[in-house]
């Protein structure tokens, strides 16, 4: 009975750690992509400001609340703007931003093609 | 002629990146409030001071409300208070204070010595629930209207060219 009993505290002790570890990467994966408006290029991960301190405890306040990763940079964008977030959200405004990387590598990967074609051609 | 075709192309990069680049220029980084403006303030609830657990809401906005986050510690918050001090004598502006993750006893020594422009006063000790307003420093003073939509926020202290700006907003 002491064995069953041992083992049973074993798993629900570790299921809990695993549990809080999970939570303390979502909270620490936000943390890195909010800005801190009051530091010098700093994430809020990376700062120990009053400002960090308390965007801190309402992503926890969030998590706690069961809400997603994408719920809290939608409240947090709503309260303090784009800028808060350094992965920059989808949107018409930015969509440049996104593809023109495969755009240029795409046209100078087809220059660079028809360069060497050319080349072996001549 | 795809010497040339390539060589317009570059061209044409070049001038492309420089446009983006000088955009960029003017585009300003920093942290600016405009985007609250016109948009409703969400419910909020903190605890009244020295109130035995009663609670200043989002339901005591029922008409042109300024809500003012301070704190006792906030050298930027006694500069402006006499022109919080001074609308509540000259208009019938209705006054919310946020006392801001400060000490209670300190919030009311600084009443004490400074007066008390507020009509309400709520604390939020841990700032939590002022991120609803977008806070991130003291003080930050907002103007709501009957309908809770906030028309104007000031970012630090109050000056005489605010002073006036509330005056002309509540007189609108």
């Amino acid at each position: 009975m002491k064995k069953i009993f041992f083992i049973y505290l074993f798993f629900s002790l570790n299921s809990l750690t695993v549990q809080a570890n999970e939570m303390s990467d979502l909270e620490q994966k936000i943390f890195k992509n909010i800005r801190c408006l009051v530091c010098q290029g700093q994430s809020v991960a990376d700062s120990n400001s009053e400002f960090s301190q308390t965007i801190k405890l309402v992503v926890k306040d969030q998590i706690g609340k069961g809400r997603s990763e994408t719920e809290i940079y939608d409240f947090l964008v709503d309260k303090y703007g784009e800028w808060i977030i350094y992965d920059p959200l989808f949107s018409t405004s930015n969509f440049l931003l996104w593809f023109l990387p495969y755009f240029i590598l795409l046209v100078g990967g087809l220059f660079i093609f028809f360069i060497l074609k050319k080349k072996n051609n001549n | 002629m795809s010497k040339k075709i390539g060589k317009y192309l570059l061209l044409a990069l070049f001038f492309f990146i420089l446009t983006i680049f000088f955009l960029a220029l003017k585009n300003d980084p920093r942290y600016i409030s405009n985007d609250l403006i016109g948009k409703k303030i969400q419910n909020f609830k903190f605890k009244k001071l020295n109130g035995n657990n009663e609670n200043l809401s989002h339901n005591d906005i029922n008409k042109t409300t300024l809500i003012n986050f301070w704190a006792s510690w906030c050298y930027p918050c006694r500069l402006e208070h006499k022109y919080l001090i001074k609308l509540k004598q000259n208009t019938n502006v209705k006054i919310i204070g946020i006392n801001y993750k400060d000490d209670q006893e300190n919030a009311q020594s600084f009443l004490q010595e400074f007066l008390n422009p507020y009509d309400l006063i709520g604390v939020d000790n841990d700032g939590v629930e002022s991120v609803k307003f977008g806070i991130f420093g003291i003080p930050e003073t907002f103007i709501v209207n009957g309908d809770k939509i906030i028309l104007k926020k000031f970012i630090g202290p109050l000056n005489q060219k605010n002073y006036q700006e509330i005056i002309n907003i509540i007189n609108k």
